[in-house]
């Protein structure tokens, strides 16, 4: 019968599409941001940021950057805290992505000093060797703002005259960099993650001249980026007489330093590779 | 003009030949943006960055290449089956314009990067509208030309056209949902993880109502064409389209395995996505099947070489797929080179090889020729399938080797590899996917070459039914 009556095919095929698509689409409506999942630390963009991810979404970073970190462990232990519902409330449209080729940004957010993004987006190669991302240097043009207000409309986020003002005479870098420094930073996982250095620490390397090599190769790949290629200190302080003993210098790699812009390195280099940075940097001291 | 039994097929040349320009465009931009992941100094932003040039590629692709191809033969498809000549020829030129003003249209927004950036639904809102417009006119022209039909069965080809009309309409609108802000800006309605479950519904089976449906429809018409030879089973073929049309729409949450969505969404995607094997294999083995007794046909007829190589790389595909919609799996796999891997099999193994038939069996008919070179069309299909296994092979070595590196970790816990350092060992396998794409390229340019030859041939000297 079918076979020999259009129209109730048509009924019937757009019945049968439709029900896989209520039931997975529409009513998990219900659930997804829901109340009770919102998070109340959780704050819209302010204009300067919204601005900063409109370029983000006109640039398509989101084609090699995703913004979801999964509850695995190599998520949580590269990233951070894995992402929640309700942080992406605000979110229109979502930037989860599909596919890394750049590392997920949803825990970029106060990682880096504004001062490291800034330089890595106009020249990424220059502090991430051999990275393959392409170089942002005209983005260092004024941001235009003519529709910075509308846009808050449509999205209803609040704003105040003063937050508009703000973002005026910015460059498009600095508006996409105040976009990245608020991304996965609305609740507090940081300070809650912090690694707990446990146990005694003491170097296990201290004056074993054999870890050298690597903690040069490890202070090229991580550190002079930002502490300079001898040490002399650029987006970071010098590091080339530090005074500091073993123990303060460790912890300092392996949790950071929030407030002074220090990323914590602990996740990447786990202890071992940390203590044998240290080893370099108190070897570099001495001479 | 050459039109038997009065079929308006200035329209299937019009589509033809739109769509392999836009189909080559896809894979010259597809090759580019390979090599600028390779050599990032290939990037010249603003315009000539990656971030911008890959929508392109894929939204040249899928609507140039596959939706132009489709309308093609859809078009040449319908009149046949029901014996009547198209509803409304002029809407249907007015169609084959707008579709080639918004692709090319969508080039241009996307270049200047207006972008909404939800993935295949990237175009900004007036460009959308016109898609919409495109999409009704060509589902009211195709329905009306089924109703008026002069042939009271419907082939399972038909079916799988009158799925896609309705499918794709229903994905399209509700995924463009939008807030604007200006003619060049709008918002997403829906918001983070809601926004998300929407897209990927809409993403998945875009790969269903666009990738999936429409070449079953163009393989369910031309084996039989090609071959002499019946399809094994039409039962079993309209078996597969229910359960087919119907499981497909449950597994978008697939590409949000351990995501912010609720698991039950998840659970239910992995499920669908595996129970979707068996629909996808019933026109596998109705393709199969169907040779019974006929193999020698893929040594002595090239047509049924390309369809048979492309429904058999649409049964690894549906067996790969459902295996990465499994959560332990996808855990390791998802987000690495693995994906455009898988991605690529579908797209220049299944569609593109079965299209390739299509355009080789139809375009001598329409226009009266000769094949040109059957000798070229081997050439090309061996190209093509070598490109095609170097670029997906060199992928999911990739994947598996930087998820492996991903997952390494020290005996205190913590992770062997930084991120850059599982980046850096990708260099080697994103030249060889470049090559692959080179060749595929290659083969493509050969695929035009012969078509246009065939075109420009001397007409056939007898005229033969289509």
């Amino acid at each position: 019968m079918l076979e020999k009556n259009a129209l109730l095919l048509l009924l019937l095929a757009t019945v049968t599409i439709l029900v896989g698509t209520v039931v997975t689409m529409v009513v998990p409506f219900k659930w997804i941001n829901d109340p009770k999942l919102a998070i109340a630390s959780v704050k819209p963009y302010t204009p300067l940021q919204l601005e900063g991810r409109d370029i983000y979404i006109r640039e398509g970073c989101n084609n090699c950057h995703t913004q979801t970190v999964r509850p695995l462990l190599s998520d949580t232990e590269r990233y951070g805290e894995y992402s929640k519902t309700g942080e992406f409330a605000y979110d229109q449209p979502f930037l989860w992505g599909s596919r890394r080729t750049g590392p997920d940004l949803a825990r970029i957010g106060g990682k880096y000093p504004d001062a490291w993004h800034v330089k890595h987006m106009k020249d990424p190669q220059s502090m991430v060797p051999r990275s393959n991302m392409p170089k942002y240097a005209f983005l260092d043009r004024p941001l235009d703002t003519s529709l910075t207000e509308k846009k808050m409309q449509a999205l209803k986020f609040p704003y105040t005259p003063q937050d508009l003002a703000e973002a005026k005479g910015k460059t498009e870098l600095a508006a996409l960099v105040a976009y990245m420094q608020k991304l996965g930073n609305d609740i507090p996982w940081r300070q809650a993650n912090k690694a707990a250095v446990v146990g005694e620490l003491k170097n296990p390397f201290q004056d074993n001249l054999s870890v050298l090599p690597e903690g040069k190769a490890l202070y090229k790949e991580h550190c002079a980026q930002c502490h300079g290629d001898k040490l002399q200190g650029e987006v970071g302080p010098k590091l080339s007489d530090m005074d500091k003993p073993d123990a303060q210098v460790f912890t300092t790699i392996f949790s950071g330093s929030p407030n002074a812009g220090m990323p914590a390195f602990g996740d990447t280099l786990g202890k071992e590779r940390t203590w044998k940075l240290v080893t370099f940097l108190k070897h570099q001291q001495r001479h | 003009m050459n039109q038997p039994e009065g079929y308006a097929d200035d329209i299937v040349k019009g589509f033809l030949i739109s769509s392999m320009v836009w189909g080559f465009a896809s894979v010259l931009l597809g090759v580019l943006i390979s090599l600028q992941i390779a050599f990032p100094d290939l990037n010249f932003p603003p315009y000539f960055s990656y971030g911008r040039l890959r929508p392109i590629h894929t939204n040249a692709g899928i609507f140039g290449w596959g939706i132009g191809s489709f309308m093609a033969f859809f078009f040449y498809i319908t009149q046949r089956l029901t014996k009547t000549r198209v509803w409304s020829h002029g809407l249907a030129r007015f169609q084959l314009w707008l579709f080639n003003i918004v692709i090319a249209l969508a080039a241009v927004t996307l270049l200047l990067g207006m972008n909404r950036s939800k993935e295949y639904a990237e175009l900004e809102w007036p460009v959308a509208l016109l898609v919409v417009v495109l999409w009704v006119i060509f589902s009211v022209n195709i329905m009306m030309t089924i109703a008026k039909r002069r042939e009271e069965q419907m082939y399972i080809s038909l079916w799988y056209i009158v799925a896609t009309l309705v499918g794709v309409a229903v994905l399209y609108l509700v995924n463009n949902a939008m807030i604007p802000v200006s003619l060049t800006k709008s918002y997403s309605a829906y918001a983070g993880a809601n926004d998300a479950n929407v897209q990927w519904w809409y993403g998945h089976n875009a790969v269903a109502m666009v990738l999936t449906t429409p070449p079953l429809a163009i393989f369910y018409y031309f084996l039989p064409k090609s071959t002499g030879v019946p399809i094994y089973s039409h039962r079993m073929g309209m078996i597969a389209f229910w359960s087919l049309i119907f499981m497909y729409l449950w597994t978008g949450a697939h590409h949000l395995l351990w995501t912010p969505v609720p698991d039950w969404v998840q659970t239910l995607a992995m499920a669908f996505s595996v129970m979707l094997i068996a629909p996808s294999w019933a026109a596998v083995f109705n393709g199969y099947f169907s040779m019974n007794g006929q193999w020698h046909q893929m040594r002595e007829n090239y047509l049924a070489k390309f369809l048979i190589f492309g429904i058999t790389f649409y049964g690894l595909q549906t067996l790969q797929g459902p295996s990465q919609a499994v959560r332990t799996f996808s855990a390791f796999i998802h987000y690495t080179d693995w994906v455009p891997g898988h991605v690529h099999m579908g797209t220049l193994g299944w569609v593109s090889l079965v299209l390739f038939a299509a355009i080789y069996y139809t375009v001598p008919k329409v226009y009266g020729r000769e094949i040109y070179s059957v000798p070229l069309a081997n050439l090309h299909f061996w190209l093509a399938v070598t490109g095609q296994l170097i670029f997906s092979i060199t992928m999911w070595i990739a994947g598996v080797q930087q998820a492996t590196m991903l997952n390494a970790s020290n005996p205190d816990g913590s992770l062997h590899y930084s991120f850059m350092e599982t980046l850096i060992e990708l260099y080697p396998y994103w030249y060889g996917r470049a090559l692959g794409g080179i060749i595929y390229l290659v083969s493509l340019l050969i695929f035009l070459y012969n078509i246009g030859k065939t075109i420009a041939g001397a007409p056939k000297a007898v005229a033969q039914n289509a």
